[in-house]
């Protein structure tokens, strides 16, 4: 065990119907080898042996690609530090004696489940309403090698791709709003040859979900792509535009 | 003794698939609509599985513990997905790689699934493309390939470091489109805690919504688990912390045999323990021992200068360096496969060479990759009499763009920069290759309940080969299931819906219930965490690396003492009817706490070592794993009865009508 002492402040909130509240959790004996997790995991383990309630919170992987971890660190989506998650955040980014501030990620369209899990169901609701390649499953499919793709078009796609859906672009938004999540998924198949038959009806589809959830508009802040654990950037958002535009310009 | 029917087709190994597609039973379009399906778990089996049965037109119903299908533990894979395209033209086919997968699974996988395997491996990366996933490229716009432990080709596509989230968003993506359409009624945030059984058939599952606390009736024709290996009875292993044993447990308690329960895969690269608060372990892929070198010095001193941090690794001289696997294997070097790794750099950390403060760490080195990559790209760009500096600079660009995110994942847990200083490694728990047992349709011993990917047992033998987990996961969910289902469900083209009222569903469900309750009234001491932790240590200790017979009676009996223990003494606040997620973690401990105990019984019995399963008594003068043919030639096939210790055995014998058995050598 390590000889950092903490405070913690972090959200409770019993439901979704509960008004919920910051409390206090004085830590000590953090070490800084310590995830911000493991943290919390050695802070619930002494709540349990008092017969209190633990802290929900959501996590699985705890190695930055799940998206389960969410977390709103001292007003940081994932806390201090560039494209990690709040898993992969280690206590050294802390000094003995501070005081940490934890809520969960604030939205409209996330509505808290308890504590500091959040429900995004949302994302997979716009995710089934265009974000795929109509393809069924065949063994008879061209050749995976028969159409090449530029090496840069797939990089670019796959960089899009790296999204782990885990909300850090609406929660850190002044607005709510979902584009970073869209776009990266809108973009990455209208940069490859697969996803440009659909691309216009996918951009049409995914945003309409997107309104329909209740995220707000995008006003070009670029908080999101700051926050981005994936560092994802605003250029898809661009892209997203440009394929939404020329969708309703030749919609029919 | 029963016997299992395996239900191999007849026929020459390279028609059999064919064959046996071709006369299975298949059921017509409009009685599909007639037909549910539930599959549990949406990693890439099930989302593969789930996807693809709604895109035929049954009825789906996909199940998942966590907040969306997406986030399924498949997505952490790194490394890549084998598959023979030959497209490097080195030389791969059909068949090496089913030969490549057999021996690297030390001659305990079947044949016939494995080949099947092989076969269907390229039809997996033309379905991905199709589907928008984005593989490497070179710079010709064509596939990029790399080279993984155990094999002499380059057949391993990938996605950078991140080949599983790519391969899973893919599936994921098809997912949605069929729930999209209402072909699949997506539960995400629910947990199966039983299966139920009506008349000998598998018709439904009991869940708990996981938010409302509420027990839930579903019922079906036929229930697919997809629900991933069991590493986390280890406690620390890579796996995510929620993965766990407990629906292939339920069904194991229902009447579905588990096939070989202690063939667990040791990773030999993650990074080390670092002190007892740790949660899990992270994976460093296996790609990187393309271009890592493993060592550690050759002598002792310079070990313990370095625990003692006196010394670094960067103050020891080349000809000081003990690149042990380059010495004991020179065919394969640093890609030999990883049960053979892993024991390699325990045997040296044993021997007192390992490199941290635990003693338990060799170093994975790219020093020499840093160079070699800076020279050719000097070479590249004409730049002539290239300073040091320079190489290093250009040749540290190469090492970041191909395993990038690792090298930061690496810094941000050690809190220490890979490209300057080695990086430390230790193997940990990753895989397990047992599983439920199947039969060559991946049904298990309860008619209409089937087993696919990690969960079942089937084709990886006693060690997987690195890049073919993600393999399997879609060849069982897009191109066998789809299939093999269909046979099963010929015969349900009537049946109508499944009564979920029914005494079998009642009986489930009350006994579900019952044991929630049991929890949450104990009252006792100790979080639940508490008694994973001993139960991790135990079998870490005693059925990890290294087994031994002595060991492995003290692990059963300790085991016991501690699941006593557990039933009495184990604390889970609040209530039922909520978001708990110790409740969710108590249902899952207990159940480890029964699996451990079997897994320790079945390495037990198996008197010979092979692959990731590691008998000291049965070794080599070289220290090679042992193994015996005559006597051990099968799958261990346990039977529920209520206590691990007793449950029966039941053997299927491995038939090797095609790969001649040899010892396994990669020297």
């Amino acid at each position: 065990m390590g000889n950092m002492k903490l405070n913690l402040k972090i959200w409770r909130q019993k439901g979704p119907n509960d008004a919920g509240q910051m409390k206090d959790y004085p830590v000590s004996d953090v070490s800084e080898d310590m995830s911000f997790l493991e943290m919390l995991d050695v802070l619930n383990d002494d709540i349990v042996r008092k017969g209190d309630d633990p802290i929900a919170f959501d996590h699985d992987c705890r190695e930055g690609i799940c998206g389960s971890c969410s977390l709103f660190i001292n007003g940081e989506a994932h806390g201090p530090g560039k494209g990690i998650t709040t898993c992969q955040l280690h206590m050294r980014k802390f000094k003995d004696g501070d005081t940490i501030h934890v809520e969960p990620w604030r939205a409209k369209a996330f509505p808290v489940i308890k504590d500091l899990a959040v429900n995004r169901g949302a994302f997979d609701r716009i995710q089934s309403a265009g974000g795929f390649v109509s393809v069924n499953t065949s063994g008879n499919l061209v050749d995976g090698n028969a159409v090449p793709i530029p090496k840069d078009d797939a990089d670019k796609a796959f960089d899009a791709a790296t999204c782990i859906g885990c909300g850090a672009c609406v929660a850190t938004c002044p607005n709510g709003s979902a584009m970073l999540f869209v776009a990266a998924k809108v973009s990455q198949f209208s940069l490859l040859p697969q996803g440009r038959p659909e691309a216009k009806l996918r951009a049409l589809n995914m945003v309409e979900q997107m309104d329909k959830e209740g995220f707000g508009n995008c006003s070009n802040t670029g908080a999101c792509e700051i926050e981005c654990p994936k560092s994802i950037s605003l250029e898809h958002i661009a892209r997203l535009n440009r394929e939404y535009l020329a969708a309703t310009v030749t919609k029919e | 003794m029963s016997t299992l029917d395996s239900k191999i087709p007849p026929g020459p190994i390279e028609k059999k698939w064919t064959d046996h597609k071709s006369h299975i039973r298949i059921v017509a379009p409009a009685n599909k609509r007639r037909i549910d399906v539930i599959v549990v778990g949406t990693g890439l089996a099930g989302g593969a599985a789930a996807a693809s049965l709604a895109e035929m037109g049954y009825n789906v119903k996909a199940f998942c513990f966590q907040d969306s299908a997406r986030r399924a533990h498949s997505i952490a894979a790194q490394g890549g997905i084998n598959a023979a395209k030959n497209y490097q033209n080195d030389g791969d086919s059909t068949f090496r790689l089913f030969y490549d997968t057999v021996k690297g699974g030390d001659y305990r996988a079947r044949e016939a699934n494995v080949y099947r395997l092989a076969e269907v491996s390229a039809n997996i990366i033309d379905q991905c493309v199709a589907q928008g996933v984005p593989f490497a490229r070179d710079y010709g716009g064509l596939l990029d390939n790399r080279s993984f432990g155990g094999v002499q080709v380059s057949r391993t596509f990938y996605a950078r470091g991140q080949t599983g989230q790519q391969l899973l968003l893919g599936a994921y993506s098809a997912l949605m489109r069929q729930v999209g359409k209402g072909a699949v009624q997506m539960f995400d945030r629910h947990e199966m805690l039983d299966v139920v059984v009506v008349d000998g058939k598998a018709r439904g599952i009991i869940a708990r919504n996981l938010i409302t606390g509420e027990l839930e009736r579903h019922g079906a024709h036929a229930v697919l688990l997809c629900t991933g290996g069991y590493g986390n009875v280890f406690f620390l292993s890579t796996n995510a912390m929620g993965s766990n044993v407990t629906a292939a447990w339920k069904a194991h308690k229902r009447g579905a045999y588990f096939g070989n329960p202690c063939f667990t895969q040791i990773h030999p690269t993650c990074i080390p323990v670092s002190g007892t608060h740790q949660s899990k372990l992270t994976l460093m892929s296996e790609s990187l021992r393309n271009d890592g070198r493993i060592w550690v010095p050759k002598s002792l001193e310079d070990a313990k200068a370095i625990r003692d941090g006196k010394k670094k690794g960067s103050d020891i001289a080349e000809g000081d360096r003990d690149y042990f696997l380059e010495r004991r294997y020179p065919a394969f070097g640093n890609l030999v496969p990883r049960d053979v790794a892993s024991r390699a750099a325990k045997e040296r950390c044993d021997a007192g060479f390992g490199v941290n403060k635990t003693g338990e760490a060799v170093y994975l080195d790219f020093g020499a990759a840093i160079q070699r990559y800076g020279k050719l790209e000097a070479n590249i760009h004409k730049i002539e009499n290239a300073s040091p500096e320079k190489i290093r600079e250009l040749g540290t660009k190469v090492v970041s763009d191909k395993y990038g995110n690792l090298f930061e994942m690496y810094e941000n847990i050690v809190g220490e920069d890979p490209y300057m200083h080695a990086m430390k490694i230790y193997p940990a728990v990753h895989y397990t290759m047992g599983g439920l047992w199947v039969d060559y349709n991946l049904q298990t011993t309860v008619p209409g309940l089937f087993a696919l990917g990690e969960a079942n047992f089937s084709d990886h033998g006693a060690n997987r080969l690195g890049a073919s987990a993600l393999m399997q996961g879609l060849a069982d969910g897009y191109f066998v299931i789809p299939y093999t289902v269909g046979d099963y469900l010929a015969d349900d083209i009537r049946t109508g819906a499944i009564d979920t009222k029914s005494a079998a569903f009642e009986e489930a469900e009350t006994a579900v219930k019952g044991r929630i309750d049991h929890f949450l009234n104990n009252k006792g001491t100790k979080p639940v965490d508490d008694f994973h932790r001993r139960l991790g240590k135990v079998m870490w200790d005693k059925c990890g690396m290294a087994r031994n017979a002595t060991g492995l009676l003290e692990a059963i009996a300790e085991i016991r003492r501690i699941r006593e223990e557990f039933w009495r003494d184990v604390r889970v606040p609040g209530t039922a009817n909520e978001f708990n997620q110790e409740l969710e973690k108590a249902g899952r401990v207990a159940d480890f706490l029964e699996l451990g105990e079997l897994m320790c019984v079945d390495a037990l019995n198996r008197n010979e070592s092979c692959g990731g399963h590691f008998r000291e008594e049965y070794q080599e003068a070289d220290g090679e794993a042992k193994r015996d043919d005559v006597n051990f030639r099968n799958v261990f096939a346990w039977e529920w009865n209520g206590d691990p210790s007793t449950s029966p055995l039941h053997k299927e014998q491995l038939e090797f009508e095609v790969v001649k058995l040899t010892q396994r050598s990669y020297k």
